[in-house]
């Protein structure tokens, strides 16, 4: 192995020297495994990035994901851009950051990030050492940490019992600066880490080197969705040269102007508060923030304030199975069907209901979105209706056979349900190809969107390190 | 006029999956003074077109960006059996023809 690791060089460069030069951090993706643009991600590493970080994951996705122990993204295309990043930091020897690994985070998203890591060093002859940091929280903590009163409902989610703890098959904290911290002090060069908060990933090393934690997190909050806060937004890699009183930013991409508006703008991206950037270990607020442009392509930020949290927390994330899902996928030309639908699914889910309750109990829900009417918003109506639908019937119950049988019943007493003022008795469906019965595998949703008290941070978010 | 003759942005997105943001954002500072003294983008007429208690819609105004944000619950949790939009994407047409005096 080499000497020195590229953390330990930049704490040995700035040690007993505060932010005694600007840091630059380069933001290869705000979603790694969904491609990064080769030119612009060659022009960052022209620059000569002290960081490059990636962010892989997010709760945006829905609650399958984290359920499955399954990516979103493609296994090519992942492994393409993590050899990517990889080689572009082992080129420069800088440290690369990964956070919310595999998409979600949990234990088996990390092992398929980790297992990609390994193979491409070993196609490409690349040695380093490697942390990777944890997330999973233990069930056995968590029960605790609700019987100590220290858990609470984010966004008004249900108190916590020990019965959705049990029923969540992955359970994972965001974890933050202080996780990433403690990997840096081990001499490393790569970090993977399970589910993070996308900050740390660009903030927790320049808070080592002196520079203020208020700037370092929102840099770092602009940076990781990478060129989205530019003009025309995009997913080029994002530079951010950070000093002791501000940070400018530019896209890799020529096209990509951030300016001031733009880069205020991104405070409101998927944010309830465009004022405050909440962090287990405080808060950056950004009332005083101000936007400057540089030129037509660079724009410098000051001004954010770093609050550190008086208890620090960690946001949970917990997805439970719900069933087996099932769809059919049909559609009604009929303005007959269509105006009388809903007392025509409605009977129609009686007669199913008769058919398979006969001998068994009423074990399954099923649903319908009709688009056309109110697919995208319930309690949206056309003003006149549409002269086509498309009708998606769902079904959720234990088991995959059981979702099947449910939807095809379903299928075959839709197509030919007799409802008043009727007059096409040919079918009352058009499929768009067969089977139109569709088995999506398991579903889920979250069962754990919770804030805990943690002052054991280390413990709660395990490192382990490996020379590869 | 409508508030889509004016605004430059008009977008939906979760803020986490049981929160709602939507962003309307303007093309320069009279546009975003105007519609934010003109009380169409208040709290009671967003709540009423939405369907929710005017106590559960948030705004907050943003000049940075000649922006306004509305922040309300979801009526069903992201990805929950029974939501229509995961990633809260699509619920912005309301706003569309909000009329601005």
């Amino acid at each position: 192995m080499k000497a020195v690791s590229a953390t330990r060089r930049l704490l040995q460069a700035f040690s007993g020297r505060p932010a005694f030069r600007p840091l630059r951090l380069l933001g290869a993706s705000g979603q790694l495994g969904y491609g990064i643009p080769t030119p612009a991600f060659a022009a960052g590493l022209a620059r000569k990035p002290d960081l490059i970080g990636c962010d892989m994951g997010s709760i945006d996705i829905g609650p399958y994901y984290l359920g499955s122990g399954r990516m979103a993204t493609a296994p090519e295309a992942t492994l393409r851009d993590l050899r990517k990043v990889l080689l572009g930091a082992r080129s420069l020897d800088v440290p690369l950051v990964i956070g919310s690994a595999g998409s979600a985070g949990a234990t088996p998203h990390l092992e398929a990030t980790l297992d990609m890591v390994r193979r491409i060093a070993a196609a490409e002859g690349l040695r380093f050492r490697l942390g990777v940091l944890r997330a999973d929280i233990p069930k056995d903590r968590l029960k605790a940490a609700i019987r100590a009163d220290e858990v609470t409902g984010f966004d008004g989610m249900p108190a916590l019992t020990d019965d959705d703890v049990d029923a969540a098959s992955h359970i994972v904290g965001q974890m933050g600066m202080d996780a990433f911290r403690r990997a840096f002090e081990q001499d490393i060069d790569v970090l993977i880490a399970g589910r993070a908060c996308d900050t740390a990933i660009f903030a927790a090393l320049p808070q080592m080197l002196g520079f203020p934690t208020g700037l370092a997190v929102h840099a770092a909050k602009i940076i990781e969705c990478a060129s989205i806060c530019c003009v025309p937004g995009g997913r080029d890699a994002m530079l951010a040269t950070l000093d002791a009183d501000g940070f400018e930013l530019e896209s890799m991409a020529p096209q990509r102007r951030a300016t001031p508006v733009s880069v205020a703008a991104h405070s409101l991206y998927e944010q309830s508060d465009p004022y405050s950037i909440v962090e287990p270990e405080g808060r950056a607020d950004l009332r005083a923030a101000r936007y400057e442009a540089i030129d037509e392509r660079r724009t410098r930020v000051s001004g954010a304030v770093w609050h550190p949290a008086a208890t620090p927390t960690v946001k949970l994330e917990g997805s439970c199975r719900v069933g087996e899902r099932a769809v059919l996928l049909c559609a009604a030309g009929d303005p007959r069907f269509i105006e009388n639908h809903q007392s025509i699914l409605e009977s129609v889910s009686g007669v199913v209901r008769e058919l398979v309750c006969e001998d068994a109990a009423e074990d399954y829900t099923l649903a319908w979105k009709v688009y056309g009417i109110d697919g995208v918003s319930q309690g949206r109506r056309p003003a006149v209706l549409p002269h086509e639908v498309f009708v998606l019937v769902e079904c959720i119950a234990p088991t995959r056979e059981r979702a099947a049988e449910v939807v095809r019943t379903t299928k075959q007493y839709l197509l030919h349900h007799g409802y008043p003022g009727r007059l096409s008795t040919g079918g009352n469906l058009a499929f768009p190809f067969t089977p139109p019965e569709v088995s999506m595998g398991e579903a889920y949703r979250f069962n754990v969107y919770h804030l805990m008290q943690a002052r054991e941070m280390d413990a709660l978010f395990p490192l382990t390190v490996e020379n590869v | 006029m409508e508030l889509q003759d004016i605004a430059l942005v008009i977008r939906s997105k979760n803020a986490g999956p049981r929160c709602l943001t939507l962003d309307v954002m303007f093309g320069n500072e009279d546009d975003y003074r105007r519609v934010a003294a003109s009380g169409a983008l208040a709290a009671e007429p967003i709540a009423e077109l939405y369907g929710r208690a005017a106590s559960d819609v948030k705004v907050i105004h943003y000049p940075l960006s000649f922006a306004i944000k509305l922040v309300m619950p979801r009526t069903v949790t992201a990805g929950d059996p029974g939501d229509r939009d995961v990633y809260g994407a699509q619920q912005h047409a309301p706003l569309l023809t909000v009329s601005v005096p």
